[in-house]
């Protein structure tokens, strides 16, 4: 695996890290490095071994083996000292649903040591950046699910954390609810916040990495950034056939037709560079799908490729 | 231990928005109990051959053993379901755990806030008895804190299963087969050494049986000649709670 030489600079600094439960290897000796300022992604199926690594490097979690330095510290040694710096957006909301939206900050600024004063300042600015100033007395109980996960990430902001971890952060929420977090997270990292995800979603991985590892059964199986991915594992253009149910040609008689074919329970995708001149030749061959459409490759062809499944099964 | 205090800053920002019902609560219980256990049927026995209990009216035997039971039964509801509810249903300890907070001070916090529960109810009770003419010594005030120590010996080693398990079926087993039995035969309502010698063993070999005793020497001005075995099995219990409660906090929360 192609690791960048920019250690120094790490703000998470991997090398054979591993953890192991009882009878299952989460995370199977992965490298990866972290620079400051990056919004770097661990993109993989469920069960793939995201979350294990994300409680290992928010120090919640000992590596098995392998060495980990996150700020440059050992998380054995210094757990404490560096979720100090850090924010952690969890993959299920933790709020304290007993108590109101602002005393979720407030409380959780006392965490931290923060000033009372400190830190009803600050849970003011950051109910102003999630959009939930008018929400501040209300009860967590009654807040949607994209509100709840805007108070999750205010509250994991309350520190003014260098590094900032989600895990899955916008699993579950509607489209809308999904932009309105991006938008946060991309002005986050406009002003210098470094930003680690996991996502199985292509296209969150898309909009907001600088760079990525896809993770598949404990190990990560590629790394770049998401259009040297696609470039690397797939080709320009790839075409999407959708035939009539049970009336699924043989493949054979798409052969030649493209680079490389997928053949998936709903529809059979053709990768190629020129997605028009393959349909003209699949419809010239007398077959007759139900659609078909032209796309760009996307991270979930690369996804497939390499693993053989898409993403969300 | 800052650490420590901050998770009791947290359950008291919560507690803050609960504790009238709470409080009222802990006043409501003793006044009923020592009403019609103490008042109904101690005027039973009043009128009876014996006329008193081990030397005392009724009601003033009852008291100080009520008082470390009611510390028994509140220590086991604080740490079952609650403790699940912040561990693993509203994953409360997950989100202090990514701040600066350690298992550590998850556990002090806790047990720290446990004994102020246990110091406020008992406390309450305490008036209650004095208000019923049942603490017979200046003494009797310690014995709020036999209480609170009482609650700790059962609350602790509670506390460490609790941690270990993944659902709430076996809390009501415990409430059932352990609390329920002491309460009712641990010599809150008749002396000890009326039960058969295998029941009476086996009353002894429990926190409860020798935090009553304690309480009610305290109370009733009868210092016990086994005061500081009681006491020592009162420490015992809480402290091997304690540190098994950590062994197992650790695991869950850190594995």
């Amino acid at each position: 695996m192609a690791t960048p030489a920019t250690d120094a600079n790490a703000l998470i600094h991997a090398r054979g890290l591993t953890k192991r439960f009882a009878n299952l290897t989460a995370v199977d000796a992965i490298d990866f490095d972290v620079g400051r300022g990056e919004a770097f992604g661990f993109l993989g199926p469920n069960g793939a071994g995201k979350t294990s690594t994300m409680r290992m490097i928010g120090c919640v979690s000992s590596p098995s083996a392998g060495t980990l330095r996150v700020l440059g510290m050992d998380p054995d040694q210094n757990g404490p000292r560096i979720r100090a710096r850090l924010g952690v957006v969890p993959q299920s909301d933790t709020l304290d649903v007993e108590l109101h939206v602002d005393e979720n900050l407030l409380t959780y600024a006392r965490y931290f040591g923060i000033r009372r004063d400190v830190a009803k300042r600050r849970a003011e600015q950051l109910l102003d950046f999630v959009q939930l100033r008018d929400r501040a007395r209300d009860e967590v109980e009654f807040l949607s699910g994209g509100m709840k996960r805007r108070l999750t990430i205010a509250r994991a902001l309350v520190n003014e954390p260098e590094l900032l971890l989600l895990d899955e952060p916008t699993t579950g929420l509607d489209p809308q609810a999904r932009h309105l977090v991006w938008d946060r997270l991309y002005r986050l990292k406009q002003q210098g916040v470094t930003i680690v995800l996991t996502t199985h979603y292509m296209d969150e991985a898309e909009q907001l990495c600088d760079r990525l590892v896809v993770m598949d059964k404990a190990k990560i199986v590629a790394f770049g950034s998401p259009r040297s991915l696609i470039d690397q594992y797939s080709t320009r253009e790839v075409l999407e056939l959708r035939f009539p149910i049970d009336s699924t040609p043989a493949l054979d008689k798409l052969d030649g037709l493209a680079d490389r074919i997928e053949v998936l329970p709903d529809r059979v995708l053709l990768y190629t560079d020129d997605g028009e001149a393959a349909a003209v030749a699949v419809h010239s061959r007398g077959l007759q799908p139900e659609s078909s459409l032209v796309r760009r490759s996307t991270l979930e062809d690369v996804f497939l490729r390499l693993t053989g499944r898409s993403l969300i099964e | 231990m800052t650490g420590a205090l901050r998770v009791l800053e947290h359950h008291l920002t919560v507690y803050r928005r609960t504790w009238k019902g709470s409080v009222f609560m802990s006043f409501v219980s003793p006044v009923l109990f020592l009403t019609a256990m103490g008042l109904g049927l101690g005027s039973l026995i009043s009128r009876g051959p014996v006329r008193t209990v081990d030397g005392v009216s009724y009601v003033a035997f009852l008291a100080p053993g009520l008082l470390a039971a009611t510390a028994m039964q509140s220590a086991y509801v604080e740490t079952t379901y609650p403790i699940m509810a912040r561990m693993q249903w509203l994953r409360t300890y997950d989100g202090m755990l990514a701040t600066p907070i350690r298992v550590l001070d998850v556990l002090a916090g806790e047990f720290g806030w446990l004994a102020v529960r246990l110091a406020l109810s008992s406390c309450a009770f305490f008036l209650v008895m004095v208000l019923f003419g049942t603490v017979h010594s200046g003494l009797g005030l310690l014995a709020i804190g036999v209480a609170v120590l009482t609650g700790l010996a059962f609350g602790a080693p509670i506390f460490a299963f609790t941690a270990t398990q993944r659902t709430d079926t076996s809390f009501a087993l415990i409430g059932r087969l352990l609390i329920t039995p002491l309460f009712l035969l641990g010599g809150v309502f008749f002396p000890i050494h009326q039960l058969p010698q295998l029941v009476q063993g086996i009353a002894w070999i429990t926190p409860l049986a020798h935090g009553v005793a304690l309480a009610r020497g305290l109370a009733v001005g009868a210092a016990s000649p086994t005061a500081g075995i009681h006491l020592a099995v009162l420490l015992a219990y809480a402290a091997i709670g304690i540190v098994a409660a950590g062994s197992t906090l650790q695991r869950r929360l850190v594995p």
